[in-house]
């Protein structure tokens, strides 16, 4: 049985571009990236962030106080995005809350209300700080349980943490659930915020760049971390026209926890099960947005693999020079990226590319292009060998 | 209703070491022995990989061993779907005691063991399984939202799936704080194939909140402090061997309808 697509009757993001569709398409218009030195907290390291204007001045509603950290400041910015609460509290009304599912990715949570926890402890003994709420925090949980209240929601409510394929995952997981019965619709995304176990861990892998990350690049050296949210309504498309979801692949590496597959097997495989659950051929595909970190590794990888699969024939780029690796949000945010370029018609460049390495051979865009695209292939692929790719388009 | 077979049961816990010899206590036919911890010395990984894991990734490989141990499928030819409440509390502790040292040195290896996907990505290098794998968490009723999405794999993307459910207590300094102070982990592997032999698994997602199935004194406290083992009801209808329908809560307003039909 081929996949029935599943329509994104609502969407959502907010990253280092600003907040809503709106400002990622003028900034991808413009060639502004929302990458800047690293101002976060007392970090203190050399590198450029994604961080996203606004999260300090988030008040969340009395009711959700004890839910209140930078994860669940950033997830109400993007429930709140682009009409994208208001159109769920439509579907609400139209399936009932007990009918639409919600699927939340993120890698880290609030481990940040954690960190401040410790550094308020004084000395590595003693009983943390009273105040802190860790299950309404950091609990792994926290942003579905956040976005159920929020959203007044009480079907089925999980998070998928897989590192950087989780808010792809979601997808996945939720198109499952509606095809089983369990739910009508769902609410997907993710949310990752900043903080300094990603920044120090990512620098103890030396997996950090000290200047905005450049994918594809000769001189490629890591990663810029960002932070983002993003989120998705949904359903059954019940005759309505616009973007769709319309297969999925998932893979697992199985061959080291930090780093891919020489060959980009595990991603090759995931790509391959997303276009049979599409039933599509590889020439089908008009896009493919990257996973594209920038560290020279996984590029190489990701290379090796959508060369396999594709040749040269489909224009890529990662979109990771404009918002950073969102981590856990990468997923949503690059679907949402997927949906604008074929509702818009263009594709995004891969922004602080400069000389291509010679080594790699997929055709990457180095500028944001106007051009009719109707399918596009998102990858999503993380620490633990978790691989991902979405296929986003018109439906047929 | 979904309906999906249960092929192998895998099962560590306090007094419960292995579901071959969990299944007397289940019964009730012997006492459980709570301060007897369990020893993990799981041996799907070489020794090299095992000395970088924690207790909580040595619990998920240790349970899924058990399993495994009556499974007909090679371990390479089965999807995953990982649950944990909690994930590594002994990671998060070790993590952001680091980012108060002076140059904050948090350890390589200590971050690539913190994802919420590590067990999952030890797993896939020791089974060599390149089948999809998910990491999930849902707080109380973490093991619910997971066999929800295990039954799933199993019967949409017809492929055999391990259902993996397991928590470690929370260190110290986070004790309490959580969804877990105890020991535990469950493993099923459930299948859309009919074979002699296994257990026919109905799930049906109904509207209406539902009281968790009673529980001996011994197993409740279990269960209060760890939620892996709201697998337990559903354990011990399966280790007495007959017909049984059960509920369980999920998320206030929803209950998952279980039954085992003989």
């Amino acid at each position: 049985m081929s996949f029935e697509p599943l329509l994104l009757s609502a969407y959502s993001t907010v990253s280092a571009l600003g907040h809503g569709r709106a400002s990622a398409l003028a900034a991808l218009r413009a060639g502004r990236s929302g990458l800047r030195p690293c101002d976060y907290d007392e970090a203190g390291l050399d590198t450029w962030i994604g961080r996203v204007d606004g999260v300090e001045d988030v008040a969340l509603p009395a009711a959700l106080a004890p839910f209140d950290c930078r994860n669940n400041r950033l997830a109400a910015l993007g429930l709140e995005s682009d009409g994208f609460a208001a159109a769920v509290a439509a579907a609400r009304a139209r399936y009932g809350a007990a009918r639409i599912g919600v699927f939340i990715g993120t890698s880290t949570s609030g481990i940040e209300a954690t960190e401040q926890a410790y550094r308020r402890r004084g000395g590595t003994e003693g009983p943390l700080p009273a105040s802190f709420d860790y299950r309404h925090t950091h609990n792994t949980f926290s942003s579905a349980d956040f976005t159920r209240r929020y959203l007044g929601l009480e079907g089925p409510a999980l998070v998928i943490s897989t590192a950087c394929s989780s808010s792809a995952k979601v997808f996945a997981t939720a198109s499952r659930h509606i095809r089983a019965g369990w739910c009508d619709a769902a609410v997907v995304g993710g949310v990752d915020s900043l903080c300094l176990t990603t920044l120090y861990g990512f620098n103890s892998l030396e997996l950090v760049s000290h200047q905005p990350c450049r994918p594809w690049d000769a001189a490629r050296d890591g990663i810029s971390i960002g932070e983002a949210a993003g989120f998705a309504l949904l359903e059954r498309p019940a005759g309505r026209d616009g973007v769709a979801l319309l297969g999925y692949g998932e893979s697992s590496d199985a061959y080291h926890m930090s780093t891919p597959h020489p060959e980009g097997e595990g991603a090759l495989l995931a790509m391959r099960a997303a276009l049979d659950c599409a039933g599509l051929e590889p020439g089908q595909v008009d896009y493919i947005n990257l996973h594209g970190t920038a560290t020279p590794s996984n590029d190489r990888a990701e290379d090796r693999a959508v060369t396999r699969l594709f040749g040269t024939a489909v224009p890529c780029s990662s979109t990771k020079g404009w918002t950073g690796h969102t981590l856990g949000a990468a997923g949503i945010t690059e679907a949402v990226f997927g949906c604008l370029a074929v509702e818009q018609g263009l594709m995004p460049g891969s922004l602080n590319t400069g000389q291509i390495d010679p080594q790699l051979s997929a055709p990457l865009l180095r500028e944001t292009v106007q051009r009719p695209v109707r399918v596009v292939m998102s990858n999503s692929f993380g620490f633990g060998g978790s691989n991902c790719a979405l296929i986003l388009g018109r439906q047929p | 209703m979904m309906r999906v077979n249960i092929e192998s049961i895998g099962l560590v816990a306090p007094g419960l070491p292995g579901w071959e010899a969990a299944q007397e206590v289940l019964r009730g036919e012997r006492a459980l022995e709570a301060e007897s911890a369990p020893v993990f010395r799981p041996t799907l990984l070489p020794p090299n990989e095992r000395r970088r894991t924690t207790a909580l990734i040595k619990l998920a490989l240790q349970t899924a061993e058990d399993a495994l141990a009556r499974s007909r499928h090679p371990m390479a030819e089965l999807a995953s779907v990982f649950v944990s409440a909690e994930g590594d509390g002994e990671i998060v502790d070790r993590i952001c005691t680091a980012l108060t040292l002076p140059d904050r040195p948090v350890s390589p290896t200590h971050f690539h063991n913190s994802v919420h996907n590590a067990p999952a990505g030890y797993w896939a290098i020791a089974s060599g399984s390149q089948r999809f794998s998910t990491s999930l968490a849902a707080g109380a009723d973490s093991f619910a939202a997971g066999l929800l999405e295990a039954a799933a794999v199993a019967a949409l993307e017809q492929v055999p799936v391990m259902l993996l459910a397991y928590d470690y207590a929370l260190p110290p300094a986070l004790a309490g704080r959580g969804y877990v102070d105890a020991v535990f982990g469950v493993a099923m592997i459930l299948t859309a194939d009919e074979a002699p032999g296994l257990t026919p698994l109905s799930l049906e997602l109904a509207t209406g909140s539902a009281v968790p199935p009673p529980l001996p004194p011994e197993l409740a406290v279990l269960r209060a402090h760890n939620p892996a083992a709201a697998a337990l009801p559903l354990l011990t209808a399966l280790a007495r061997r007959g017909s049984a329908t059960l509920t369980l809560p999920c998320h206030d307003g929803q209950t998952l309808r279980l039954g085992i039909e003989r």
